[in-house]
């Protein structure tokens, strides 16, 4: 197993090493260290071969030509390259996901601050519970329900609250009657990721210092004074890396988008309006089943595209609940 | 509360306005920002509530054992049959596959993370089980579908390949909870086991597995809770069918989500006039019904979860 001669110096030191922390290394203990390594090991290859098949079938697709593109690619009518192609479904995927981190960080905000520091002790545990609840509930299901009983009940919302916009000079909102837009499949996404910015919010806000707290209600603060100097400036960089987390829940989201949302591609900011917008995970689902050749290494390559931005947004998020964890050991 | 002694009255007066009068603004916000509190908590309950009654209230009018004994074959239009027996066998031998592929190595992972891990190798592998948690799950569709038809050529479409899928979305999820569960046992315990000479891995086996039984199986239990639900990678590599499968390695094979995904796809069924078995709310009613059934399977992976940690948790402390 060991390699060649320049290492031999290494291993030769590292018995004396072992020793030292302790380990007994004979015999079955030895190989299971590898076994367990090899698990990890096999992990971290998951993840690289994730992304290198992504790019290995998305690579046609970029290296094809236009006429290729056009006649085996099924672009729909008036796209002409994989650029024109991506933007507006990259465009439409961060629209929906922003507005529903809007929508659903301070409700987030406020469900766990309503855990940490209003509602009982004694309820709290069960709230809490009733929060992952939400989580447990399968993606498909939201887009039942979205579809089949928010979008209905939403629409005349839709349709006044775009009259009352329209008031506005330089503002022409469309809405539909259906209530199948971008808006609504916003509020579904929104519900989704209220649990994980939840979750993680209110353990960095359970993990205030009692002293900071109690100092500040010494000092003649309001509960909300309290919240406002003493709890939010802790934990405000777990509830960025919180919303983050629950961004790049939103990006990923597919079935909720698919079944409320009447697609579109573009660029636009009609969000009240059908037809207009669609994300990349849900043009995938939607076209994938009938594609075939070159087509499907378009979608795979849309698919490279939601990848990265979602690991992007990702590892931002827990880069920095890695750095924070460095400094709260020290309160 | 009051302890502050004052000289005369008139001080105690004056004291006492200043401290109220000048609060008043402050009160006000303290409130207002009570009431958004509560009203984000029950803003939040809404949809949770408007949710689960829907589901039970439409999903009750077909759930029955009929609907869970029969299949889709030879089911058209607006008839008032059919059944989703073939999408629970689907969901159920999708994700027995994915948990098959996903324990072992999830385990082991977290065994490697807890009693192993130092150095750069560990700081990477904890680093990225959190990155792929965040793989949105028509990615990982994706990705197997592009790892298998390298072999079986384009259009292979199988119940393996949706359970490589959901083994990259579950894999993660195993480690993160199993690696909690691990944590717990006191070092302690390993200690007076090397101490009777018992060797490393067996400590392993034998003390640290043995004493977070319960919690492990809970997080698994979780885990396959969280990827029951999944519809968009199933949908792309193991497609739909209306025929029961039960060979994961053969042939198309429905799953309980994608079956409530197309009935939903499929709409109002069109029905001549006149037509008197012909329900025009048919593919909707089957879709409840079918959610129905999802979501009583995964709140009871969750209650088992639970349950599993109260009943057989170790008694330490």
């Amino acid at each position: 197993m060991t390699t060649a001669s320049p290492p031999a110096h290494a291993t030769r030191h590292e018995p004396r090493r072992r020793r030292a922390s302790g380990d007994t290394e004979r015999g079955f203990s030895r190989v299971f260290r590898w076994i367990t390594t090899g698990a990890g090991v096999l992990l971290l290859g998951v993840l690289a071969a994730v992304a290198a098949f992504l790019v290995a079938r998305a690579l046609p697709a970029f290296t094809a030509s236009q006429a290729e593109l056009l006649a085996d690619g099924k672009l729909p009518a008036g796209v002409t390259s994989i650029a024109q192609y991506v933007g507006p479904l990259v465009f439409g995927t961060l629209l929906a996901a922003a507005m529903a981190l809007a929508i659903a960080t301070p409700i987030a905000m406020g469900i766990a601050l309503f855990i940490s520091h209003y509602a009982p002790r004694r309820i709290a545990s069960g709230i809490g519970y009733v929060v992952d609840l939400l989580a447990a509930i399968p993606s498909v299901v939201f887009g039942l329900w979205g579809g089949r009983v928010l979008a209905p009940l939403i629409a005349d919302f839709w349709v006044w609250l775009v009259g009352v916009l329209n008031v506005l000079p330089f503002v022409e909102f469309r809405a539909t009657a259906t209530g199948r837009s971008l808006a609504t499949a916003s509020i579904v996404l929104a519900v989704m990721i209220l649990p994980i910015i939840t979750a993680v919010s209110r353990e960095v806000f359970l993990q205030t210092p009692k002293l900071h707290e109690e100092a500040a209600l010494a000092l003649g603060a309001t509960r909300w004074e309290m919240i406002r100097t003493a709890v939010l400036p802790f934990g405000r960089s777990g509830v960025i890396s919180a919303a983050m987390l629950g961004l790049g829940r939103a990006l990923g989201e597919t079935m909720a988008v698919l079944m409320i949302l009447s697609t579109g591609l573009g660029y636009s900011l009609q969000i009240f309006g059908a037809g207009e917008l669609t994300t990349i995970a849900a043009n995938i689902a939607s076209r994938f089943p009938e594609a075939s050749g070159l087509a499907v290494n378009v979608l795979i390559a849309t698919g490279l595209a939601l990848f990265i931005i979602t690991l992007a947004v990702n590892m931002a998020a827990r880069a920095i609940v890695a750095r924070r964890k460095d400094f709260s050991g020290a309160n | 509360m009051s302890a502050v002694t004052v000289g005369t009255s008139d001080e105690t007066e004056q004291i006492r306005s200043l401290l109220t009068s000048g609060d008043k603004g402050r009160k006000r916000t303290d409130r207002i920002m009570t009431m958004l509190v509560y009203g984000a908590f029950g803003l939040a309950m809404l949809p949770l509530v408007s949710l689960l009654w829907t589901v039970v209230v439409n999903g009750a009018s077909k759930f029955n054992p009929y609907f869970l004994s029969v299949t889709m074959r030879g089911v058209f239009g607006g008839m008032d049959a059919g059944g989703a027996y073939h999408a629970i066998i689907g969901t159920l031998v999708i994700t027995l596959c994915a948990s098959v592929l996903s324990v072992p190595i999830g385990l082991l992972t977290a065994v490697y993370l807890v009693e192993y891990g130092r150095g750069p190798l560990a700081r990477a592998v904890t680093f990225f089980v959190d990155v792929m948690t965040g793989i949105p799950s028509i990615v990982a569709g994706l990705f197997a579908f592009a790892l298998f038809t390298i072999f079986l050529g384009p259009g292979a479409k199988l119940g393996i390949i949706a359970a490589v899928a959901l083994s990259v979305l579950m894999i993660p999820v195993v480690v993160r909870s199993c690696e909690e569960m691990l944590k717990l046992v006191p070092n302690e315990l390993r200690e007076a086991s090397y101490a009777l000479g018992v060797p490393k891995w067996l400590t392993i086996i034998k003390i640290v597995l043995r004493t977070s039984v319960a919690g492990l199986t809970t997080g698994i239990l979780l885990a396959v809770a969280r990827v029951i639900g999944e519809t968009a990678p199933i949908l792309i590599t193991a497609g739909t069918t209306d025929s029961l499968n039960f060979n994961p390695f053969d042939d198309r094979m429905m799953s309980l989500p994608v079956y409530i995904y197309r009935q939903y796809a499929q709409g109002v069924a069109t029905c001549r006039d006149g037509q008197l078995d012909c329900i025009p709310d048919i593919n909707y009613m089957r879709a409840w019904a079918a959610a129905l059934t999802l979501v009583l399977i995964v709140m009871l992976l969750n209650l088992a979860g639970r349950l599993v940690t109260r009943w057989f948790s170790p008694k330490l402390r």
